[in-house]
């Protein structure tokens, strides 16, 4: 099966062909390693990054802005919603801290530092 | 009057990095002057991620991205006027701002616009109807949703597919609503192709081109918009009109420099970039006064905002520290098919000038040439070349010297 | 509640009458349909005040407008709404014009206004560069003026407040039953007020109110009228109010400046279904546009800030009707009160008030009437030194909340408190113009909602745009 993506590794956007056969899939059109690598993950196994945000309940009317520490499977993406839309946190919140461990092999962490 | 040698106006990351790279180069007495309760700007609120890879050679939000240069200022003890509000700016740099302990005016040796941009809003647009809740700048339902946490709507169309408007329907649609359309007036989108992909395909949004709203229904929250295919000449195509029932119309319809300042200060706005006229210096026509980000042109990445604004933060230090001598100047211009090029005066041909433009349109694989009368100064070959994605083109100073008259950039289709 | 007098409609006309009202010991209440004052055309309008040579000699028009002019300005002075006395040129584009322009002048004359001359179009090119050339003569009207409409009705209704009248908004009146010589008057959510009079100041539903107590004897005619806004980069473009000359294409269309440095541009004139029908139409702003071009073609469209439409309330015989009701004694009709009821707007509240002293009211003078309004501490009219001081003692107003027209929390807090109160965004809006400039409210506009919530105790999903049903956000996330 043969597929023509375009790469958002970096904002270049190249245009990938990408030859799906398993062990052997293909990639053509990448200007980088980097490209080569998401050209077959995203056809084999699509991930990306989950941004959202959190409520601090200890501050009002606050959000502390968070990420998935790894890209996870394109198909959880609303489920790791649902789960972050449940939860919050309580100040003091340091970038990098964890808000919700080991969900999808991964964490979700702060991205805003909240005193 | 206060005085200090660098007055810094806004603390976005242009103004942060500007600020930062003055102080490396060793002008140590700067402010910042911010409006805002702390620095960091639109990035506070552009919480998802692809910022920095260029700059930092690691993805990061833009909450993080801005942390980062935060963290350098800090560090160098700038020192940062917060919910300061810049009302005026006069040629011999004189800046007055207003804050809760009154009227502040400055005179600094050297001042930094670093004041950003603002969305171009409805009432620019002429779109039919009425003036219900709900029609919002994709920027302003964006800080609504993630610094202040609320919902702005359950179903959305979005008119415009610049980046924040793709940002947005992908925002939009993780919190749970539906994003039924994002129209775009040009034949093409104005947006990174990587957000089209993240943003509307992962989503399943459809992306219309050569499309627009055109008319709003409701009298107290939008209840829906009529959108309809527009022909070559950006005029509706009558039978393609259709309604689409929604609670919330996004605008991401352009970005205008936020240039009220510099006006006020007399300096001369270039008409295409809607920013000053500077040159390689990211220096005015009004000497001492700098200009960098996104309130000189718009930029599509911060990392090239950070990288402008230090051009800008450094040449401020040096004039502020050691004064400057030119050496002759030459205008540069775009030629076929580039629709501005900036700067717009290279000051001094001694050393390297980066030039960045935008094209006119989309193309395929295109070199750009950057000229000078019959004398070539510099060629780039690009794969494609498109007006959402700014290009950068270095001319070498030993090519430059041989600039006698404008320095023009063209593109060829290869 | 029994009052003496019930006036409906909280439009500027309304206001006037309702401030005029409390000069005397009546008991008044002033009640609208909305949630705001100023919703219907006082604030959708040219905010001209005219000099008064248009209108026929001998009309209530004519006889209001000649001896509004210098009331009006006096009581804007008196409320400290932004005024100013900048002139209107009405301009002839032909020989045959020229004799319009003449007859508009003789008629002036007849209407007892003073000052005015005709000049050359060169003339009037001196006193304004960006003319256009083919302007061949102009109707000089040195009396003439702008001023904020909804500005100057919402300081009339809280001037008549602070003496002593009430307001009741989201009050539809859906009936008016009269008992023994006292009035009933319902609204659609239960509520009633009794009143010995009521004036009808109703606007585009002053015959629908009329028809409540079975008068049928007018009929009004909504009118849209369609305006584009310009950036105050634009509101040098002229410094007096340039109108046309009325031809067989219409009444033509104005530029001019506004009292807060823009350029407004406007109106068209079209009968439209009903008094809601404001939208704005992409034929209606070209038509605009193209007339605006046609006095005025400098003027740089590409720098449109918003655009709006009004409805005003006109009636087939076109004059005022200012009476009490020919088949209900103690209503009195102020109805089709178009163009220039704002200015007349202080002459047509004293008429109301003689028309109840000659239906044999009983009018004793309040003592205690104060006709000023306190200096709302605009932050943009002050000077650098009267900013420094006045943040010194209040740190709100140090605080700019609206980049774009220079509004600080300070005076956004102070008029959601100041009587009439605001409601919501656009009611903060007209009084404080946060939202108003180039931006439209993109950066200030969730500092306001913000604001709003914090003053009136209620949750940001509580805050609306205009009106019920108009939330700006449906919930927390």
């Amino acid at each position: 099966m043969e597929r023509n993506i375009t790469c958002i590794i970096c904002p270049r956007g190249c245009s990938l062909t990408v030859t799906v056969d398993g062990e052997n899939t293909k990639v053509i059109g990448h200007s980088c390693p980097k490209g080569e690598k998401y050209g077959i993950d995203e056809c084999v196994n699509p991930v990306r990054t989950v941004t959202s945000i959190v409520r601090v309940t200890n501050r009002e009317d606050t959000m502390v802005s968070v990420k998935t520490a790894d890209p996870i499977p394109k198909a959880e993406i609303f489920d790791l919603m649902k789960l972050i839309r449940e939860t919050t946190v309580e100040a003091p919140v340091k970038i990098g801290d964890i808000i919700i461990e080991n969900v999808y092999g991964t964490n979700v962490i702060a991205t805003k530092d909240i005193k | 009057m206060l005085e200090h040698d660098i007055v810094i106006i806004g603390g976005g990351p242009a103004g942060m990095a500007a600020a930062v790279a003055a102080w490396d180069k060793g002008a140590t007495d700067i402010v910042i002057l911010d409006r805002d309760d702390d620095i960091g700007g639109i990035l506070r609120q552009c919480i998802h991620n692809g910022f920095g890879l260029h700059k930092l050679g690691r993805e990061l939000t833009g909450p993080e991205y801005a942390a980062v240069y935060k963290k350098k200022v800090e560090e160098r003890h700038i020192k940062v006027y917060y919910e300061t509000m810049v009302t005026d700016l006069t040629a011999d740099r004189v800046v007055t701002a207003s804050n809760r302990d009154g009227i502040l005016k400055i005179k600094a040796k050297a001042v930094i616009l670093a004041m950003g941009c603002r969305e171009r809003s409805r009432g620019a647009l002429n779109i039919s109807g009425k003036r219900p809740a709900g029609v919002y700048s994709a920027g302003t339902a964006q800080k609504l949703m993630n610094c202040e946490g609320y919902m702005v709507g359950k179903r959305a169309v979005i008119l415009g597919s610049g980046d924040i408007g793709l940002i947005m329907a992908r925002r939009m649609s993780l919190e749970g609503a539906k994003v039924e359309a994002v129209c775009e007036l040009m034949p093409y989108s104005g947006g990174l192709t990587r957000n089209i992909v993240q943003c509307l395909e992962d989503f399943n949004i459809p992306l219309y081109l050569s499309t627009t709203v055109c008319e709003i229904h409701g009298d107290r929250r939008l209840e829906g918009v009529t959108i309809a295919e527009v022909d070559e000449n950006r005029r509706v195509i009558e039978e393609t009109k259709r309604y689409i029932p929604c609670d919330t119309l996004l605008l991401s319809v352009g970005l205008i420099p936020e240039n009220e300042l510099t006006r006020a200060a007399g300096i001369p706005i270039d008409p295409i970039t809607n920013g000053a006229i500077v040159d390689e210096h990211r220096e005015t026509e009004v000497k001492g006064i700098f200009a960098c980000g996104n309130v000189l042109q718009v930029h599509d990445l911060v990392d090239y905002v950070s990288d402008e604004a230090e051009i800008a933060g450094m040449s401020a230090a040096e004039l502020v520290l050691n004064g400057r001598t030119d050496g002759t100047a030459v205008n540069t211009a775009a030629g076929n098919g580039v629709r501005y090029v900036l700067p717009q005066r290279i000051s001094n041909t001694d050393s390297d000038v980066a030039l960045f433009m935008r094209v006119v349109k989309p193309f395929g694989k295109v070199r750009f040439t950057v000229k000078s009368g019959d004398e070539v100064l510099a060629t780039a070959v690009r794969i494609k070349a498109a007006p959402g994605e700014m290009e950068k083109i270095v001319v070498k100073s030993s090519k430059l010297a041989l600039a006698k008259d404008t320095v023009t950039v063209s593109l060829e289709e290869i | 509640m029994n009052y003496d007098v019930a006036v409906i409609g909280a439009g500027v006309v309304g206001g006037m009458v309702a401030r005029e009202l409390t000069k005397y010991k009546l008991s008044t209440v002033l009640i609208d349909k909305e949630n705001d004052v100023a919703c219907g055309a006082s604030k959708a309008n040219s905010g001209i005040i005219h000099g008064g040579f248009d209108p026929e000699p001998d009309t209530l028009k004519a006889k209001l407008n000649a001896m509004g002019v210098q009331k009006l300005y006096a009581t804007a002075k008196a409320l400290h709404v932004p005024h100013k006395n900048n002139g209107s040129f009405v301009c002839a584009f032909s020989e045959e014009e020229d004799k319009t322009v003449k007859e508009l002048y003789e008629r002036g004359l007849k209407n007892g206004i003073k000052g005015m001359s005709v000049i050359s179009g060169d003339e009037a090119r001196k006193m304004e560069p960006n003319l256009s050339p083919d302007i061949t003569s102009v109707l000089n009207v040195p009396s003439a003026g702008i001023i904020c409409p909804y500005e100057l009705t919402i300081a009339a209704v809280g001037n008549a407040m602070k003496n002593g009248a009430e307001l009741l908004t989201d009050f539809t009146v859906t009936s008016i039953i009269n008992t023994d010589g006292m009035f009933t008057v319902s609204s659609a959510d239960g509520r009633a007020v009794s009143a010995k009079y009521i004036i009808n100041c109703a606007g585009c539903y002053s015959d629908k109110v009329a028809n409540m107590v079975g008068d049928t004897s007018f009929e009004i005619i909504p009118r849209a009228g369609q305006y584009i806004l310009l950036d105050k980069k634009e509101g040098a473009r002229v410094t007096h109010t340039i109108f046309q000359v009325p031809s067989k294409e219409g009444k033509g269309i104005l530029v001019s400046p506004t009292v807060d440095g823009n350029l407004l541009t406007g109106p068209t004139a079209e009968a439209v279904d009903c008094p809601m029908c404001v939208n704005t139409t992409p034929d209606g702003l070209a038509a605009v546009q193209k007339l605006a071009a046609k006095s005025v073609p400098s003027v740089q469209f590409r720098e449109v800030i918003t655009s709006f439409c009004g409805v005003r309330s006109s009636e087939k015989n076109g004059d005022f009707i200012i009476e009490e009701s020919k088949v209900q004694k103690g209503f009195v009709n102020v109805a089709a009160i178009d163009s220039p009821g704002l200015s007349s707007c202080v002459a047509i509240a004293e008429y109301t008030v003689d028309i109840l002293r000659n239906m044999g009211v009983e009018l004793i003078e309040n003592t205690d009437f104060d006709g000023t309004r306190e200096d709302p501490h605009f932050f943009r009219h002050m000077t650098d030194d009267e900013k420094n001081e006045y943040v010194k003692a209040h740190p709100d107003y140090g605080k700019i909340i609206c980049r774009c027209e220079t509004v600080t929390e300070g005076e956004i807090r102070d008029a959601i408190r100041r009587d009439p109160k605001p409601q919501d965004i656009d009611g903060v809006k007209r009084r404080t113009r946060s939202g108003m400039g180039r931006c439209q409210g993109g950066f200030c506009k969730p500092f306001v909602m913000k604001l709003i919530a914090e003053e009136n105790k209620t949750a940001m999903e509580n805050v609306t745009k205009n009106g019920k049903e108009s939330a700006m956000v449906i919930g927390k996330i």
